[in-house]
């Protein structure tokens, strides 16, 4: 394998970690590869990209889905790369298989990793709601659309940019952007964030919300409830997660102080990674968990809120 | 005074003291003209009836109306939880009848026998005395009912007197309260006038019969002491007669105009009222009808239409209605007179009904906005109290049903509802889980459970959604297999040839769900042998009982506790740990107002050694848990307080109790919430009768401790 | 306005998933299929643009299992025409790129202007159906996508990123949608419209040929079980530590 392509996410000037995470994952599966990185957005974007040996760069402002296809399909026409790494998000969504069917290049989606394969290699794809793995044949020049979390955004976050910086012109998009816009604060639908925090009458009071609103912010995701702590008046009916509230699916679901009851586990059971904290080791809860801790969740939810911090510096 | 045989015929004449002979005529041009615009009024009404939809009545007129006479007659359905209303009902009801049939009586023999055969004249002799005494004690029977009445709206502030509405609607209702006044005032006038009148006459005529008035004399006595003579008497009768004349005139043409009306429409819905309302939804053939929003005269049954006349506004229904006591915008009274306002109208006509009123006459209101909302219409748990109480017979659910099927039609439902119902079409489970999965609980029952489709079995044993899928219900599943392969009982199961039964499906209006749930159930049935069905769900169980006959299903259906009653008296039922402990029963709608099965699950509890307490609302008055007719499928924001911790709380009010005992799978996951977010976790224990049963038969060991645990 | 829909069948996971005998594919005669839930979002999306700028709307399937029930139920909801793609070697279940490689002409003759599809499904291994439609048509695009409104000869599109930020993009037609959420949720079609509409109007049929699959796999198999919770010990501090570690592999 000679050249790896790695498409880094900008949305509104910013990177996106999945950028990082596709540098490290490549450089696992490929260590002896050149490594280049693609993307569309501000110069600045390309701060912490120095874990790529090169990189090609369309200045762009605003968001544009063909934009985002067109530069990766341009990049992918001018390398010829044995593999392009695009990232499962809604930026990858638009750019890697659209860029696969313009370039003639197989695609791939869902994956989690790669292994080795008679001298090539295979992709283990996470499908069918997390309930089959498929192991696929990565023929070469593949389009592989990765999962959050299949590398590390730790170590694919070099300071600095690339060695070489490349220019792609920017391509015709037909699409126009008209600005984005940004949630209201009142207004949170919590069947859309991929982080829930989760609390239920474990939390005791309605002044310890506060502590899970600041775990939420450190962990870019929202607070929902079960239906007593809506009850109590302590957050709005539209956080109600369950069989009278919402039906969530988000990728973390973080269950504080909640039992577990069936009406509950109606409305999250489908989370992809479930993590509860419950002083009662025999809660129900934990049956559907894939973490548990038991603890007192007013001690427990401060600890996980310091320890994120810490590891955001 | 003189004695006894040489006594004149007591009688009296009819138009006394009327010096002018004009005046007699002038009486029957008045009364002619009353009894015209009578006439009239009752014509507009039925013709109001005619407009509306042809539906079939089920048979047994005779019954139905000897039924509905008794009724009337005790004001029994008045009574029934209002003894004071009851009687006050009472006596102005039969004083009035008394009255009226002592004035038909005077024109009868006056007016008819007078004219035609006077020598048959009978209102006088003896016939003449008896009628004075109850005539006399009638009128004061009458007046102190009316004054009770009057009290009772003027003082006691009851709370279904008022006309305040629950939906946030502004309406200005006071002109119901005039009416109301305006009605219990002209009856008071009315009898007071005929008191007085009979006074007036004492005092000018002092006939030897005159102790046979004994209330008429005494008032008589009270005018004498004041100082009034025989002649001034005379003068008082005369202008007191006509006062009277013209109240009692013009209370008659008026009654099928206004509140009154209730005296002719309840008789006729009380004998028209379906025994079987909601627990037998009506099917297309039997006149079943998506009713509209805001419907017009055409789209409701003569019988609804003649249902909405025959409300009194007693707010009987509004007072016990499960989703008014929980702060919903439903109130049964204000359906009912928001359709007869409406429909009171143009709307209401044979004109609407044919078509030819314009479109923006029949359908909107001023605003645009549907009559009956969404939110309303969701508010119903079809829990049947309003039926239950109402005392003319008018029957709530299935107007809501019929508006419901519209609200289906038009996709205007809750989410998690529609959630519900695609995942009842698609699986035929409200929980959207596999239908294989359906029998999993029966790996657990640690005892063999027969397969009803390969085997034949004396019993199959229609377990139901929430028995089958829910984790709290499931252990109710899995006891009850224990208990009866311990009594050896020949029981099967469907398996995942079960569908959920359709009995909530078709009471959330959707009507094409139910059929198609129905005809599959009775596909899988008709491929099992058995000889009666059992279920453990009540909902089930009705639908199962009632309805499905229309489909083909011609054997006995049992509720649970009915099979364990039934083996109990039989002998087979051996208590070896009798549960002392002291618990409260819960009967659930459907097994109970719908189906009158009370005594069964208290015979079971008893049974087990356990002290029974009732809660004050039990048997026909039981408080819905809130879970019915789809309502556990909603999200609860139409409710401010939730119905099933308002039941935990009565129940915490009776001493000692330990268990809350219930007998529908439904019930243990509303009341386990229920006891926990009341905050009664610690103290009651929710358990059903089964598990109770098992412990006191020495099978299972679970203590109301390791129930709740 | 012409609108295109199209959906299709995927494994439903709440059954039972049975693998074949060569553990390469699921044995499709022995697992429940259902409707994609994305496209029954963009079904609504369609329906509610239907209902405010007068579009015609086509909903087309592959009958790749018992399309009927879903293309009957979206002709009750409201669709104008229903558009049964049929040919041999369908059943087996086909790839996004083929079922793009079969569209393209399709969509030219129904003369759709808009194609709206699910944002994304459980089978999609090869990428996702949106974008390989866009790049065989040659039209504007955007995934990922939360609410449409027709302006003219263009779409306006609400694109959802991570944590809630949208972007307002105007498409101009010919465009194709890959939808996340429609702004309502998928209305309910009663159950006895579904079956008038059965007895009452007929599916088009359409015979296809579905070009060559692209992508091969070795081997399908359950993840392995992690057997209930993994039960964090230690005292406060380090478990924080280790959820905290556990966040951050899921890329959180
Ligand atoms: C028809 C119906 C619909 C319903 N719909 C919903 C719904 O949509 N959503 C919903 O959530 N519920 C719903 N319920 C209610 C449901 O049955 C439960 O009552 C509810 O989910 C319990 O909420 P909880 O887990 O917060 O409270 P509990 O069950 O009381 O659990 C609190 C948990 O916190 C633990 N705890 C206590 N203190 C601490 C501490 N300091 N630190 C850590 N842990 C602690 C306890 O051990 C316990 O496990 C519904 C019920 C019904 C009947
Ligand atoms: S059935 Fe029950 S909930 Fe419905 S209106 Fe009557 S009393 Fe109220
Ligand atoms: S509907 Fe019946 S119970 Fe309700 S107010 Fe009218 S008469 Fe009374």
């Amino acid at each position: 394998m000679k050249k790896v392509l790695a498409f880094i996410d900008v949305v509104d000037g910013q990177p996106g970690e999945i950028g990082y995470e596709l540098l490290d994952f490549a450089r696992q599966a490929a260590p002896e590869a050149e490594l280049v990185a693609v993307g569309a957005g501000p110069q600045a974007a390309l701060e912490g990209l120095a874990g790529a040996d090169r990189a090609l760069w369309t200045v762009a402002d605003g968001y544009r889905p063909d934009l985002v296809g067109e530069v990766l399909t341009a990049a992918i026409v001018a390398e010829q790369p044995d593999l392009v790494l695009v990232g499962s998000t809604a930026v990858g969504m638009d750019a890697g298989t659209y860029a696969a069917a313009k370039s003639g290049y197989a695609s791939i989606a869902y994956v989690r990793s790669l292994e080795p394969l008679d001298g090539s290699l295979a992709a283990q794809s996470v499908i069918l709601g997390g309930k089959m793995v498929a192991r696929v044949a990565v023929p070469d020049r593949t389009v592989l659309q990765v999962l959050a979390g299949a590398g590390s955004a730790e170590r694919g976050r070099v300071p600095g940019r690339p060695a070489q910086v490349g220019t792609l012109a920017e391509p015709a998009a037909k699409a126009s952007f008209e600005g984005f816009g940004r949630p209201e604060a009142q207004d949170v639908d919590i069947t859309r964030h991929d982080v829930l925090v989760s609390v239920g009458r474990g939390i005791g009071d309605a002044s310890n919300i506060e502590l899970a609103e600041e775990l939420a912010e450190a962990l870019g995701g929202v607070v929902s409830s079960s239906r007593p702590v809506v009850d109590a008046g302590w957050l709005p009916k539209a956080r109600q997660v369950g069989k009278s509230g919402n039906k969530v699916k988000p990728k973390v679901y973080l269950a504080l102080g909640i039992s577990g009851a069936p009406e509950h586990l109606e409305g999250m059971r489908d989370a992809a990674c479930i993590i509860a904290v419950n002083t009662d080791p025999a809660a129900p809860i934990f049956e559907v968990a894939h973490y548990g801790v038991v603890d007192d969740v007013l001690d427990f939810i401060p600890a996980l809120t310091e320890s994120l911090r810490v590891r955001q510096g | 005074m003189p004695t006894g045989t040489d006594l004149p015929v007591a009688q009296r004449a009819v138009f006394e003291g009327f010096q002018h002979s004009w005046l007699v005529p002038l009486f029957y041009v008045l009364a002619t003209v009353a009894l015209i615009i009578f006439f009239y009024g009752v014509y507009r009404r039925v013709g109001r009836y005619r407009a509306g939809k042809r539906a079939t009545l089920v048979r047994g007129w005779p019954r139905r109306i000897a039924r509905s006479l008794m009724e009337v007659l005790t004001s029994r359905r008045i009574g029934r939880r209002d003894r004071y209303t009851g009687v006050a009902h009472a006596f102005i009801f039969w004083a009035f009848g008394f009255l009226f049939l002592g004035t038909t009586t005077i024109f009868l023999d006056h007016d008819v026998l007078g004219l035609v055969a006077p020598s048959l004249e009978f209102w006088k002799g003896a016939f003449f005395l008896g009628f004075s005494v109850v005539m006399d004690v009638s009128a004061a029977l009458f007046i102190i009912g009316l004054v009770m009445m009057a009290v009772r709206r003027a003082f006691f502030s009851t709370f279904r007197l008022s006309y305040r509405r629950v939906d946030g609607k502004q309406q200005d209702r006071s002109a119901y309260e005039r009416e109301d006044w305006w009605f219990l005032g002209q009856l008071l006038l009315i009898g007071v006038t005929g008191l007085l009148l009979e006074a007036f006459r004492l005092i000018h005529d002092h006939p030897w019969f005159q102790g046979y008035s004994p209330v008429g004399l005494a008032v008589a006595k009270g005018f004498e002491a004041l100082g009034m003579t025989a002649p001034s008497a005379g003068e008082a009768h005369f202008v007191t007669w006509w006062v009277h004349a013209f109240l009692a005139l013009t209370f008659i043409a008026y009654i099928p105009y206004a509140k009154s009306v209730h005296m002719l429409a309840s008789w006729a819905n009380a004998a028209a009222r379906d025994e079987k309302a909601a627990v037998v939804l009506p099917t297309q053939e039997t006149g079943a009808q998506t009713i509209p929003l805001t419907p017009i005269a055409a789209n409701l049954t003569w019988k609804q239409l003649l249902a909405v006349d025959a409300c009194t506004k007693c707010g009987r229904c509004h007072e016990v209605c499960p989703a008014r006591t929980s702060g919903a915008p439903l109130s049964p009274r204000d359906l009912v007179l928001d359709l007869r306002e409406f429909l009171g109208g143009r709307r209401g006509t044979a004109a609407a009904a044919q078509g030819t009123l314009s479109a923006a006459a029949t359908a909107l209101r001023d605003d645009g906005s549907p009559l009956i909302s969404a939110d309303v219409l969701w508010s119903c748990t079809t829990c049947r109290a309003c039926i239950e109480v109402c005392p003319v017979g008018i029957e709530h659910v299935p107007l809501i049903v019929g508006m419901r099927q519209t609200l289906v039609e038009e996709g205007e439902m809750d989410q998690n509802l529609a959630q519900a119902l695609m995942n009842l079409g698609r699986k035929g489970n409200s929980f959207g889980q596999s239908e294989r999965a359906r029998a999993k609980w029966a790996e657990q029952a640690g005892v063999p459970i027969k397969d009803a489709r390969t085997e034949h079995c004396e019993y199959l044993w229609f377990v139901g959604d929430f028995a089958s899928y829910d984790p709290r219900a499931q252990r109710v599943s899995q006891s009850v297999a224990r208990v009866l392969h311990h009594l050896g009982v020949d029981f099967g199961i469907l398996f995942e040839s079960e569908r959920n039964a359709g009995n909530d499906a078709r009471r959330i209006g959707e009507e094409g769900l139910f059929e198609s749930l129905a005809e599959k159930n009775m596909k899988a049935l008709s491929q099992a042998s058995f000889d009666r069905i059992f279920t453990t769900d009540p909902h089930s169980y009705n639908t199962l009982k009632n309805e499905y006959p229309a489909y083909g299903l011609e054997c006995e259906v049992l509720h649970y506790t009915q099979l364990l009653q039934r083996l109990a008296a039989e002998g087979k039922m051996q208590i070896v740990a009798p549960q002392d402990i002291t618990v409260t029963y819960h009967d659930p709608c459907y097994l109970g107002r719908y189906n009158r099965v009370f005594d069964a699950p208290r015979e079971l509890i008893r049974l087990t050694g356990a002290t029974l307490l009732e809660m004050p609302r039990n048997r026909e008055e039981s408080f819905c848990c809130g879970a019915g007719g789809g309502r556990i499928f909603t999200g609860d924001s139409l409710y401010g307080e939730k119905p099933a911790e308002s039941r935990i709380r009565e129940a915490a009010g009776l001493h000692g109790i330990e268990s809350f005992v219930v007998a529908c799978p439904k019930d243990m996951a509303m009341y386990t919430d229920a006891a926990k977010t009341a905050g009664y976790e610690q103290q009651i224990a929710v358990e059903d009768v089964i598990f109770l049963i098992e412990r006191a038969l020495g099978i299972g060991a679970k203590t109301p401790e390791e129930v709740n645990a | 306005m012409r609108i295109a829909v199209v959906m299709k069948l995927v494994p439903d996971v709440v059954e039972e998933l049975v693998l074949s005998e060569d553990g390469k594919r699921l044995e499709r005669g022995d697992i429940a299929l259902k409707a994609n839930e994305f496209d029954e979002q963009a079904l609504e999306q369609a329906l509610l643009l239907k209902e405010s700028s007068g579009a015609e709307l086509t909903v087309i399937a592959a009958e790749t299992g018992d399309v009927d029930e879903m293309l009957y139920t979206a002709l009750a909801k409201g669709a104008d025409r229903a558009l049964k793609l049929v040919g041999d070697g369908l059943q087996d279940g086909i790839w996004n790129a083929q079922y793009a490689g079969i569209l393209v002409d399709v969509i030219a003759d129904v003369g759709a202007d808009a194609v709206l599809t699910g944002v994304q499904a459980n089978d999609d291994l090869d990428g996702q159906l949106a974008t390989w439609l866009a790049a065989g048509l040659g039209w504007s695009f955007a995934t990922v996508v939360s609410g449409v409104e027709a302006a003219g000869e263009s779409l306006i599109a609400k694109k959802e990123f991570a944590g809630g930020l949208t972007a307002n993009l105007r498409l101009p037609l010919p465009a194709v949608l890959g939808i996340q959420a429609s702004p309502e949720p998928p209305r309910y079609a009663p159950i006895s419209r579904v079956r008038q509409i059965m007895k009452t109007q007929s599916l088009e049929e359409r015979e296809v040929t579905a070009p060559a699959g692209s992508i091969t796999v070795l081997s399908l198999r359950p993840p392995e079980k992690t057997g209930g919770a993994e039960m964090i010990e230690g005292d406060v501090q380090a478990k924080a530590a280790r959820i905290a570690e556990v966040l951050a592999q899921q890329g959180i």
